[in-house]
């Protein structure tokens, strides 16, 4: 979950650990239980039920945040999307459906969910194989890769903040150097983020830069995990190259990717600091009004403040971020390739 | 074409992808530091300048009288380092319990503490706002930290990494039933130690580049952290990008040095979700 990019990387890192929890084993601490049962003398049981006791106490801290931050707002989610709001953002009476009825046939919603699949599949596919691309190549035992490698992370070091900063930067119209490039090779500016035929593009330019460098080093942990003997048998086999690399690396390198591909969407889906920075509210034309940003948009931006309507984007996007989870648990265990 | 000769040509055409790539990914990077210490000049010429004609390192003492960027870099350790050590201390707790100790529902509780992993925290931001604004903690450390003391990822984590623990040690804790605190702050701790680092690099990590929360629950730049005041830089009309390179420079350096001299040790904390 560093993501909110940070690391955005941020809360959706923090499913690379959901995979490992289904098959992680969790009979041990029950087993531990019952030897402990089993022990039976009144001091014992006294000990077990003060014990009992601890493991409540010790839990409570977290228990107490996720019921007030997680638990509690996810309720109340639903209730604010179904009552309407004052222009201070306090909700009114009772609306039901009607945020949900208005959004589904307001076609500017549907355009939202449009921008919000092609921003998402443009960030998406390009990190992915393109991180698969350099991790490859870096595989060719040629020197220097250290020094490729720790160039391709240096990305990860940027928060999507900064990093959209320094973007807005490059594309400034009047002075950034993408421009003074363009005037150097005789080809007229271009409106980055000022076009509405350019504006997503540019964003999502910034987005895949950001994302590379977790996506390489989460390529090259799995291609160093691969065992040396392995490939060694496939050379010996006769596969160099390409096929080398098709039909030994990838296969073995498919649980890295699904794990990225699931994360880079969910984190793309959450992509808020870019689109605030580069363009506010949602850039010429809304061409880069995502979901989330629609959220921020409707709830906050500019002295709005109709939360109601926010908050039933925000339960769309909740279902989305959850259908990608479950796909994450159901097929990962099924369908990946597993040594 | 003989097969030396087709396998130099190869290895010419790899290492030929691998720099251009290489220049394209660091590119943004130079550019950053170098522009940081750029003069005016070097910035608004036509075509701009790659190479800073001087060292001007005013440009850092301008961007800290543009904005209060000394205090925005101190609320961001001090928010960052709260929200680590709260995540690093619940989740020990939590991950004790759950493996160390006798408890009812223990498996519907750890199931629990899953489920939150799958919320995006975007999808509930709206009632945490008001939580924190109808609290009247707008603008103080507690609205920016309160959300984040404890971590699910963490206690998982770390309770992944207690399973691994011989039987003999897990056992030790039930012999002596009063001693919990004194066996996780003496023995279970030190053996963590790699777990508990990876997860203080991690917390860190996202605590410092947070920036939809703290957009929302600030506004008075003095309580705003790093993110938010160095993107504020670039809002302003007068945007000036010899400061906004400064304020990027100055707050990208931590991460970047611990990016460059301390990879081994994020790879290992930042991809032990994803690799088996």
């Amino acid at each position: 979950m560093l993501s909110s990019n940070g690391l955005s990387i941020q809360v959706l890192d923090q499913r690379g650990g959901v995979l490992t929890a289904l098959d992680g084993a969790s009979h041990d601490a029950d087993a531990t239980l019952a030897t402990a049962r089993g022990g039976g003398t009144r001091r014992r049981s006294a000990l077990l039920s003060r014990d009992h006791g601890l493991a409540w106490l010790f839990l409570l801290p977290s228990l107490a945040i996720f019921a007030i931050f997680i638990l509690y707002p996810l309720v109340q989610s639903f209730v604010l999307s179904t009552h309407g709001s004052d222009i201070f953002g306090n909700s009114s009476r009772f609306v039901g459906l009607k945020h949900f009825r208005e959004m589904f046939s307001d076609s500017g919603f549907y355009k939202i969910l449009e921008t919000t699949a092609m921003f998402t599949v443009m960030t998406v596919i390009p990190g992915v194989l393109g991180a698969l691309a350099l991790v490859l190549l870096m595989e060719s035992r040629i020197r220097g890769i250290r020094i490729f490698r720790s160039a391709f992370a240096l990305p990860f070091a940027f928060s999507a903040a900064s990093a959209s900063v320094i973007f807005a930067v490059i594309y400034n119209p009047a002075v950034g150097i993408a421009n003074g490039m363009l005037a150097h090779f005789g080809s007229k500016p271009v409106g980055w983020l000022t076009d509405p035929k350019w504006v997503l593009l540019s964003v999502v330019v910034v987005q895949v830069w950001m994302t590379l460098g977790y996506n390489v080093l989460v390529l090259s942990a799995g291609v160093a995990a691969i065992p040396g003997d392995i490939i060694e048998a496939a050379r010996l086999d006769g596969a160099t190259g390409w096929r080398l690399h098709r039909s030994v690396m990838v296969p073995l390198l498919s649980p890295q990717l699904f794990f990225l591909t699931v994360v880079s969407t969910i984190n793309s889906l959450q992509a808020f600091a870019s689109i605030r920075i580069l363009a506010p509210e949602g850039g010429p034309g809304g061409k880069a009004m995502t979901l989330v940003y629609a959220i921020y948009n409707k709830g906050f931006e500019n002295g709005n403040s109709d939360l109601g309507t926010a908050s039933a984007y925000a339960i769309v996007l909740l279902f989305i971020v959850l259908v990608l989870t479950a796909i994450q648990f159901g097929v990962l265990e099924r369908k990946v390739f597993y040594r | 074409m003989s097969a030396l000769v087709k396998d130099r040509v190869a290895k010419v055409l790899v290492y030929l992808v691998l720099i251009i790539a290489a220049l394209a990914v660091v590119f943004p990077v130079y550019y950053a530091l170098a522009g940081s210490i750029m003069p005016t000049r070097d910035l608004i010429k036509a075509p701009p300048a790659l190479v800073p004609s001087g060292i001007h390192p005013g440009n850092f003492a301008d961007v800290f009288h543009a904005i209060p960027l000394g205090r925005q870099y101190l609320n961001s350790v001090v928010v960052a380092g709260i929200i680590t050590a709260a995540q690093v201390l619940t989740s020990l707790l939590a991950a004790y319990a759950f493996v160390f100790l006798p408890m009812k529902w223990r498996k519907a509780v750890f199931g629990l503490f899953l489920a939150t992993l799958m919320i995006p925290w975007e999808a509930i931001i709206i009632p945490n706002y008001k939580t924190i604004s109808n609290a009247h903690l707008a603008n103080t450390y507690f609205a920016l930290v309160l959300p984040f003391l404890a971590s699910a990822f963490g206690t998982f984590m770390l309770r992944q990494s207690f399973l691994q623990f011989p039987m003999e040690l897990r056992d030790a804790a039930k012999i002596d039933g009063s001693g919990h605190l004194r066996f996780l702050w003496r023995i279970v701790v030190p053996v963590s130690r790699p777990t508990i680092a990876a997860i203080a690099v991690y917390s860190f990590l996202s605590a410092w580049n947070q920036y939809f929360w703290p957009l929302l629950v600030t506004d008075d730049p003095k309580m705003q952290t790093l993110q938010l005041g160095m993107s504020q830089l670039n809002n302003s009309e007068s945007a000036d990008p010899r400061l906004i390179l400064a304020g990027v420079a100055c707050s990208v350096l931590p991460t970047l040095l611990l990016v460059v001299f301390g990879q081994k040790f994020i790879v290992k904390g930042l991809t032990s979700g994803a690799v088996k």
